[in-house]
């Protein structure tokens, strides 16, 4: 198809205009790309003179950051392993079972899901951990994001679920399997992209999120990166800007690698949910 | 194929096939309506309860709370004091003006012209330019924190320094500027969220529309005005409400300036971590969540509503 001039000169300036969006976004991340590489680093940009890898090398070699990334790994996992598993049973339930109430069920879960948000419900949070008797401890962290996220996991798989045609179990059914032996055997290997979707998502969710940690967390055996980071703060509170940086950079490349795997594999564009 | 009756009782299956009795589907769902139940359901119950006591965090009204009434919620909302800087009234108009500007205005007319852009720029572009975008919302909030904090700081930051580099003054803007400071830092953060959401939905709508605006020589504006915008409608009022209950509850901004200087970022989420985990006051913190959720409430409605009318299933 012939352009013309016009069509030309708006397509430019088109593509200007996003180039120049996309560069602004950029710009307060970049700083990032140098300064943990840097020995001298401080807030300003710079390139590195020389290069070095000596902020890993003592990042690595403080025990109580390795420890705190250790903390966000075991967090994020089992809270991710309780959402994987309980989510996965209940909207199977949800979609293959004809439960009365199933609509109103849905319907109740949404609704909850979206008004208590951590920020809002911190206080009764805390109380309840409090009065379970788990405070300070990674348990209470998983439980309480287990819970949170676990409509927004259970929604994404319903849907999941629902595309796909019951015809898989029912022939596995009329083969002599029971329900529960059509539902491991034949529906979960079906169901497996959208629990590898849900299951990123609320690792993702889990790793980065600072409030709840922040809130049931007292001891620094327990704490994750997320809040641990501010330990790299001298007394003065000015921050160790050469640590800070190397270490937000290693805390970020989960979040990073997962986000490319995730999109390499499905195309999947993360689905902001309900934040806990 | 045989026409022969089936041996096993046809009537029960024949009325509602399932695949999952009853029991076991109900005992599929245990796990998750348990933990649901104890973190979601319950807390929305218990903040209700405890708004209307005099709990504190640590002294003697921790272990015997004393109901209060009202006590707790007039105080937030004492005329005499509700306007002033670090009150509840003052931290609910600066959220509200942060929704507006950062939500609202900055997140979804960015992501729509974001949106818009990439549907016609070159595909190195527009992965460049999604890439950015998308890295500033899915990077954890701590670091994204910080990233700001050494951008916008006075003496070395990379935003001064360009400043300067093009002749403008430097400025100390998380001193002088707060509140816009965090509604562009919120704006940056979550304008990702709009633009894939109106990418998909623009992505949805024929192109032979569009082939027939170019063939009668319409301008991309009028593309966008005639053609684009009214079909996405639907997408553009759940993105709204979406963004809105998201930077409502945001409490990201606290790690870039702590709710200060001087309560001057203190956003309702920050207002009740302050008065519930610093000032220990749980009873008054719990009144505070009570009043955020009843806001998510009117919002969650309306978006339910919303999605029941378009989606008859």
């Amino acid at each position: 198809m012939k352009i013309s001039l016009p069509a030309f000169v708006g397509r430019i300036a088109f593509s200007a205009l996003a180039a120049l969006i996309g560069a602004a976004f950029a710009l307060p991340l970049i700083w990032f790309l140098f300064a943990p590489f840097n020995a001298r680093a401080e807030l300003g940009l710079a390139i590195p003179d020389p290069w070095t890898l000596n902020n890993f090398v003592t990042v690595f070699g403080n025990s109580y950051a390795v420890q705190a990334l250790w903390n966000s790994f075991i967090q994020a996992t089992g809270g991710v392993i309780l959402v994987g598993a309980a989510a996965t049973l209940a909207a199977y339930a949800l979609s293959r079972s004809s439960i009365p109430g199933k609509g109103a069920v849905t319907y109740t879960l949404l609704l909850f899901s979206s008004v208590v948000s951590g920020s809002a419900a911190m206080v009764p949070i805390f109380l309840i951990i409090s009065a379970a008797g788990i405070m300070d401890t990674h348990v209470a962290v998983i439980l309480t994001f287990a819970g949170g996220l676990l409509p927004t996991a259970m929604f994404i798989l319903r849907d999941f679920i629902d595309s796909i045609p019951k015809s898989y179990e029912e022939s596995a059914m009329v083969a002599g399997a029971s329900p529960v032996q059509a539902f491991f055997d034949v529906a979960l290997p079906v169901i497996r992209p959208g629990i590898v979707v849900v299951v990123v998502w609320a690792f993702v969710n889990i790793w980065g999120s600072f409030l709840i940690p922040f809130i049931l967390l007292r001891s620094s055996d327990n704490m994750p990166a997320s809040v641990a980071i501010y330990s790299f703060y001298s007394e003065a509170g000015t921050p160790i800007v050469t640590l800070l940086a190397a270490y937000a950079l290693i805390y970020s490349l989960p979040v990073v690698a997962l986000y490319l795997f995730v999109s390499w594999k499905f195309g999947f564009r993360f689905f902001g949910g309900i934040k806990a | 194929m045989t026409t022969e009756p089936l041996a096993t009782p046809p009537k029960r299956k024949t009325r509602n096939f399932a695949l999952l009795s009853n029991r076991a589907g109900a005992a599929f769902m245990l796990p998750a309506g348990l933990l649901v139940s104890v973190f979601v359901i319950v807390p929305f119950f218990w903040v209700i309860f405890v708004s209307f006591t005099n709990r504190t965090l640590i002294g003697a009204t921790a272990l015997n709370p004393q109901f209060v009434g009202l006590g707790n919620y007039l105080a937030l909302f004492d005329p005499a004091t509700f306007f002033q800087r670090g009150q509840f009234g003052f931290s609910l108009i600066l959220t509200t003006q942060f929704v507006l500007a950062s939500a609202l205005l900055g997140q979804a007319l960015l992501g729509l012209l974001l949106a818009w852009l990439i549907q016609t720029v070159p595909p190195w572009i527009k992965r460049i330019t999604e890439t950015f975008v998308i890295a500033a919302w899915i990077l954890p909030e701590v670091v994204i924190g910080f990233a700001w904090f050494a951008f916008l700081d006075y003496d070395n930051g990379t935003f001064n320094m360009l400043l300067e580099s093009l002749g403008l003054p430097p400025g100390d803007f998380l001193l002088q500027q707060p509140f816009w400071v965090i509604v562009v830092f919120n704006t940056w953060r979550g304008a990702a969220f709009s633009m894939m959401l109106f990418n998909s939905a623009f992505s949805s709508i024929p192109p032979s529309y569009f082939q027939a605006a170019d063939v009668a020589g319409a301008s991309s504006w009028q593309k966008f005005r005639d053609i684009g915008l009214p079909l996405i409608r639907g997408h553009i009022v759940t993105d709204l409400i979406l963004i809105t209950m998201w930077t409502f509850n945001t409490f990201t901004p606290f790690l870039l300036t702590n709710g200060g200087p001087s309560y001057r970022t203190e956003l309702v989420s920050i207002y009740n971590y302050r008065v519930a985990f610093q000032d220990f006051q749980f009873g008054k913190g719990a009144a505070v969540g009570v009043i955020m959720m009843l806001i998510n409430l009117a919002f969650a409605l309306i978006y339910l509503s919303l999605g029941r009318k378009r989606a008859p299933k």
